[in-house]
């Protein structure tokens, strides 16, 4: 693992109210890689991912302890544009969750809001981003039909290419396949190991078969505590930690 | 009605069924079945019954004012001026003023109330505060209106001195209007979902470019929906305008936001309590009545067509 460092957590608490979340987390997400998270319900792995672009700034009640570092700079220093963090830093949802316009203004809106007026540059943002995530082909002679009514699958697309249009660095997956069905996954699974030749990906997931897929390094989460991080390779097949092997074998979670 | 029937058939339907399943094994059961069935069919006859009787209530008022004012109802009705009295003539000038003063309302009770909305779903948090800016809104709304008319005289004609004027009634209509039109575009915010929010901001957009493009927009029918009912309000309403806006006759028609205005509602008022000649002046009041009523369901339909069309453009 000497690959450059994108992000970092360092001992990172966090609560929701009293109840502990995360447990003195530490973790390295390298570029160009796609690191995977792992772990039962509730252990705390979307808290983690909604922390390295601050989507839990919206939580009320809830408290971060400990520093998370994208290039060298803390994310959460006061000082930091949290505007700018989420656009370096995208995010794909569990559901998709695609805007109630059609297909073009999806992409349009990301463009728009990040101050991009051209037109002309604009209409080849979004084809350039469809295809980029695969879906140019299925959408190309429907881009003013409503997005609501493109499937699950097609919808989960079009969140990632209404991701990739403004530019991140690093995105974030959160459970990105957990309301697909096997096809639409098998689709997401190879547009994102695409997108790791250009991007650092973090992707939550349940499913483990998915993570040996698909990632570099794994991260295991229980109850809040970060388990065991590593290669992928080494997580599934020597893993160091005894709840890690219980988990992978389907001991228990 | 047909629907009704074929709902209950619905219901009825599996009971049966099992009750016919049980019959052999338990007499208890089918009986306790028989039972709750009987229950059903008195239960679904009582709401029949409510129905039937909120129809008829309806249908009665718009019989008597269709009755009472169809007679005098025609196009000089509505264009002319009113003549000898209030006896001849139409209510045109009344007609107008109710226009401007709806218009008026909506125009002062639109932005703050969606202003007011927006703070209070999308800025604060949960707090103390908060629930007490609800319950105070809340509160407002069961002012009675003549209520708002005092205050109105107090604080717009008397203390701003704007005077008895077309401004005074719309500000003092729109803040009568005020905490429906907060409430419902409250309900309307709060009813966008979270995930377009979160979308939204993960894309690198600030809370205001939020509330712009995503969640306004997408509650929009919902905001609408409240100012169909302001509008049926402040057009109704004759309290509020009674000390602030109205006049019982005026020679001209309105020159600026600072003249008198005539009103429907306190048009049919002043018919009905003063004057000389009570049955002419009826006859006119049932008119005005089905023009204020006819007046309300074209504004309303409108807001409802603006509201279907925004919704079925996406959905």
């Amino acid at each position: 693992m000497d690959k450059e460092i994108r992000m970092r957590a360092e001992g990172v608490n966090f609560f929701y109210g009293s109840r502990p979340a995360l447990k003195d987390v530490n973790l390295e997400i390298y570029r160009n890689q796609v690191t995977a998270i792992i772990g039962p319900s509730g252990c705390g792995k979307s808290t983690f991912i909604r922390l390295l672009n601050r989507m839990n700034d919206m939580v009320p009640k809830s408290r971060l302890e400990g520093r998370i570092f994208l290039d060298g700079d803390d994310i959460h220093d006061p000082d930091t544009d949290v505007v700018d963090i989420r656009r370096r830093v995208g995010m794909v949802f569990q559901k998709p969750n695609p805007f109630p316009k059609s297909i073009f203004e999806n992409i349009k809106y990301g463009l728009e809001i990040n101050g991009m007026r051209d037109k002309s540059v604009i209409e080849d943002k979004v084809v350039d981003s469809l295809k980029k995530a695969v879906l140019w082909e299925e959408v190309k002679g429907r881009l003013y039909d409503s997005a609501l009514r493109l499937s699950g699958g097609q919808q989960q697309r079009l969140c990632i290419a209404r991701c990739l249009a403004v530019e991140p660095e690093v995105i974030l997956f959160d459970e990105p396949c957990a309301s697909l069905d096997p096809i639409s996954t098998s689709r997401i699974e190879e547009l994102l190991m695409e997108l790791k030749q250009e991007y650092t990906i973090v992707i939550v997931t349940h499913n483990m078969q998915q993570a040996a897929r698909v990632s570099g390094n794994t991260a295991f989460f229980l109850l809040g505590e970060m388990v065991e991080f590593g290669k992928t390779q080494d997580i599934f097949t020597k893993p160091r930690d005894s709840r890690t092997e219980a988990y992978i074998t389907g001991r228990f979670g | 009605m047909r629907r009704k029937i074929r709902v209950s058939g619905a219901f009825r339907e599996p009971f049966e069924r099992t009750s016919a399943r049980h019959a052999g094994k338990a007499s208890v059961s089918a009986g306790s079945c028989r039972n709750k069935q009987a229950a059903q069919k008195a239960g679904f006859f009582l709401l029949f019954c409510c129905i039937l009787m909120t129809l008829l209530f309806l249908g009665s008022i718009i019989y008597f004012v269709f009755a009472g004012g169809s007679k005098v109802v025609n196009w000089d009705f509505l264009t002319q001026w009113p003549r000898n009295a209030m006896t001849e003539g139409g209510i045109f000038p009344a007609l107008l003023g109710t226009f401007y003063l709806t218009l008026g309302a909506v125009t002062v009770a639109l932005p703050l109330g969606l202003a007011c909305a927006v703070y209070l779903c999308e800025y604060t948090p949960g707090s103390l505060a908060l629930n007490a800016i609800r319950i105070g809104i809340n509160n407002l709304a069961g002012v009675p209106s003549v209520v708002f008319g005092l205050f109105g005289l107090a604080v717009f004609v008397k203390f701003f001195g704007f005077g008895v004027s077309l401004l005074s009634g719309s500000l003092t209509l729109g803040i009568l209007i005020l905490p429906g039109i907060i409430s419902a575009s409250q309900e309307a915010l709060m009813a966008v979902p979270n995930s377009l929010r979160e979308a939204s901001f993960a894309l690198g957009a600030t809370r205001w470019q939020t509330i712009k493009k995503i969640v306004i927009p997408q509650a929009l029918p919902g905001i609408l929906t409240g100012v169909i009912l302001g509008i049926g309000r402040a057009a109704g309403e004759t309290a509020p305008i009674l000390f602030t806006a109205a006049a019982f006759y005026t020679r001209r028609y309105p020159q600026s936001p600072f003249s008198e205005i005539m009103a429907l509602p306190y048009h049919i008022y002043a018919l009905m309590t003063e004057g000389t000649h009570p049955r002419q002046q009826t006859a006119i009041a049932y008119g005005s009545a089905l023009v204020l009523l006819i007046l309300v369901l074209l504004i309303s339909g409108t807001a409802v067509f603006i509201r279907q069309r925004q919704r079925s453009i996406y959905g």
